[in-house]
């Protein structure tokens, strides 16, 4: 198609294709709302994916569409990231597809209304479990892989709900938060070979998961999320990125208020 | 896991409060809705279409249609704008299949570059595909190339009762005309196959042409027709029956040497106070406009989003009209009757509430896609006109009678007040359509018009 060459400058990222290396990158969790942003923008850059996710009706559907919008590459693997005895073999399908896999994103979590953990031990276990145990699980082997090969990124979505324990959403903010920490430590572990760690922290986004929650019209645009998030996976910092910025600003002042004032808060 | 699961959409409180925040781009009338569904994944659809009552459901994309045609007061709507994947595409062809949500501008966008350009586009890219089928949206190249649904050759909807139905000239050719032009009701578009058209890339070849008549415009119109792909004009409302306006023509240009970049414009960023759009600032308006347009009239080569998408250059340019929105007017005139035509004009220019956005276009013989669809041979004129409430109101229907009388039609996107005479004149064969309505479906638009439940 000869008229492609021509005609690139339509869309700038098209033109950013160019200048960015492409890469080869692993979306953990790729039919949630704020993956599904992330590969749109990857793909307009031209880049090789690998999409795990439960559905595999779901990840034809993503494959179809990044590749017709620029991807070089799209793999699917369909698991159950929760079921941590599938962890082995996704890791496995990773390794053979991508030897030399640039960039992991984590992606997937689960945020139940939090009176029903309150009421369920069950649910309260499911929500730790998935939001950070099965997390620390996966990351652990692309942890290991990166070190040994001294290259790569690693970075997993978080929530600001991680930096305060609130009254209402403090079991989906504990497993966020120690997730938070556990990549904390990861960071500082894999600093000296080489391998970037990335705690990312995304205030409320209009994401099927916060629909159900009162205001989600005035949460943040996934695309603006997205851009952030693609924008720090390129760079070589931040470390921590809070996403929309303002959240920086939000959550600082949060930590402030002395716990004699917070605990008395009821949001 | 994760929140999109199917088990998350029924992650709704008992008694969900009403949602206000949903209108349609006139921003009138004002309703609220009792629950908005935003499946993300075809697979969720089944089991809305299954949990709802009979005649509660909408199928809702960007909300351009102007009255209440995309509206369902006290019911519920199903947002369709997470169906935006693209699910294949032959480049060989132009055939593309892609979800309801998907839009016209992430249709340009994703395969201009590749050379191709939506068959027909209306004259904002912010509408959904589904949308544009529904409503079975025509553009400045009608003449040629009829309306969206023309180029539109399978689709596959989501009924409550059968499934998934793929339909197309062919196989339940019958549902397939009903839903091109079916303003929603006839169920959920999963997908849809359009023929996209091979353009030599972004830029278009236009002609600006000031007139003075309305026989001026008709010669224009006649002149350009076989040489131009796009034709319409522009028109000030306030010059009565003498109608003098801006005649806009032009094609696919062949010249693709200049590097071109898309430009994002700036936002209205709430609505304005409802006294700035008086009759003498629209007035003000018009003349300017005509003025700017006239001396830069003759040939040039344009970026493709200016010359189809003017008014999308402002975002939101509807909180412009204030508070109260604002109502459009567009009827079709059969053709040769130039009488019915300076009589419409006359009648606004007398009322003193003419509007900035006056747009004058021949339909051309294109038999129609839909069963309900709009365009038919003739002269399409569409009008703004701020809401005032009564007298705004009482001026439409006078233009109603002139339509009535003339044999013409009013177009239910862009209506939220016409009577159900008006309808059934419009649409005088509308009771054929009606047992292709899916049961789960009803819209506030097709109650007030046909006085179903």
């Amino acid at each position: 198609m000869t008229l492609t060459a021509d005609l690139t400058p339509t869309i700038s990222a098209a033109s950013a294709a160019a200048a960015t290396k492409t890469k080869r990158i692993i979306i953990l969790g790729a039919t949630s709302g704020i993956a599904l942003a992330v590969q749109r923008q990857l793909s307009l850059q031209g880049h090789e994916l690998l999409l795990v996710a439960r559905s595999p009706e779901r990840l034809a559907t993503l494959q179809a569409d990044l590749l017709t919008r620029g991807a070089q590459q799209v793999f699917t693997y369909s698991a159950d990231l929760a079921s941590i005895h599938q962890h082995a073999s996704i890791f496995d399908f990773a390794r053979r597809t991508f030897p030399d896999f640039d960039t992991v994103l984590l992606a997937y979590g689960s945020m139940h209304d939090q009176k029903e953990s309150e009421a369920s031990v069950d649910t309260l276990l499911e929500e730790l479990h998935v939001n950070f145990v099965s997390a620390t699980a996966i990351l652990t082997l692309f942890a290991a892989d990166f070190e040994r090969r001294g290259t790569g990124c690693l970075a997993a979505i978080t929530s600001v709900a991680g930096d305060r324990g609130r009254r209402s959403n403090y079991v989906y903010g504990s497993a966020k938060g120690a997730l938070a920490l556990f990549l904390q430590g990861l960071r500082s572990r894999l600093h000296p070979a080489g391998v970037r760690v990335i705690t990312i922290k995304p205030g409320p986004v209009q994401t099927p998961m916060t629909d159900h929650l009162p205001n989600a019209a005035r949460f943040a645009d996934p695309e603006q999320v997205a851009r952030d998030i693609v924008r720090a996976l390129e760079r070589r910092s931040p470390d921590v990125l809070y996403t929309p910025k303002v959240w920086r600003y939000i959550m600082t002042a949060v930590q402030q208020i002395p716990e004699s004032v917070f605990k008395r808060l009821s949001f | 896991m994760s929140g999109q699961s199917a088990a998350s959409l029924r992650k709704r409180p008992a008694a969900p409060p009403p949602v206000k925040r949903i209108f349609s781009w006139g921003r009138y009338p004002k309703i609220t809705h009792h629950f908005v569904h935003k499946p993300a994944w075809n697979d969720q659809v089944p089991e809305i279409l299954k949990a709802a009552a009979s005649g509660s459901l909408l199928p809702y994309g960007l909300g351009r249609s102007y009255g209440d045609s995309c509206l369902n007061a006290g019911r519920e709507l199903i947002d369709c704008c997470r169906l935006d994947r693209i699910l294949g595409f032959d480049e060989a062809t132009g055939m593309l299949r892609c979800e309801s949500g998907v839009s016209i501008s992430d249709i340009i966008d994703t395969f201009l570059p590749k050379g191709w350009f939506p068959s027909v586009t209306p004259g904002t890219r912010f509408v959904t595909v589904g949308g544009a089928i529904a409503n079975d949206v025509h553009g400045k190249n009608h003449h040629c190339a009829g309306t969206f649904g023309a180029h539109v050759r399978q689709i596959g909807l989501h009924r409550s009762n059968d499934g998934l139905v793929v339909c197309n000239s062919e196989d339940n050719s019958q549902m397939f005309r009903a839903t091109i032009g079916g303003l929603g009701l006839t169920g959920v578009i999963a997908w849809a196959d359009i023929q996209l058209k091979r353009v030599a890339g972004p830029w278009m070849d236009a002609e600006l042409i000031p007139f003075q008549s309305l026989s001026a415009f008709f010669d224009l119109t006649r002149e350009s027709n076989d040489r131009f792909e796009y034709t319409v004009a522009w028109l000030d409302s306030f010059a009565g029956k003498n109608a003098r306006g801006i005649f806009f023509r032009g094609n696919h240009a062949a010249d693709k040497g200049k590097e071109f970049h898309s430009r994002r414009g700036p936002k209205l960023p709430f609505a304005l106070p409802a006294w700035m759009l008086n009759r003498y600032s629209v007035k003000a308006f018009n003349t300017a406009y005509y003025r700017l347009h006239a001396a830069r009239r003759g040939v040039a080569v344009v970026p493709y989003d200016s010359f189809f998408y003017p008014l999308d250059s402002i975002r939101q340019w509807n909180l412009l009209y204030g508070q109260l929105g604002f109502l459009q007017y567009q009827c079709v005139i059969p053709e040769n009757n130039i009488e019915a035509v300076e009589e419409l004009l006359e009648c606004i220019a007398q009322s003193g509430m003419g509007s900035c956005l006056g747009v004058l276009k021949q339909f051309g013989a294109a038999p129609p896609a839909g069963m309900l669809s709009f365009p038919r041979p003739g002269l399409t004129i569409a009008l703004d006109f701020a809401m005032r409430g009564e007298r705004t109101l009482q001026l439409m229907q006078s233009l109603d009678e002139i339509v009535r009388q003339s044999g013409g039609a009013l177009y239910p996107a862009k209506d939220a007040r016409m009577s159900p005479t008006l309808f059934e004149a419009s649409f005088p064969r509308w009771q054929s359509f009606v047992p292709y309505i899916d049961a789960k479906m009803s819209s506030s638009f097709w109650r007030r018009v046909t006085g179903a439940p």
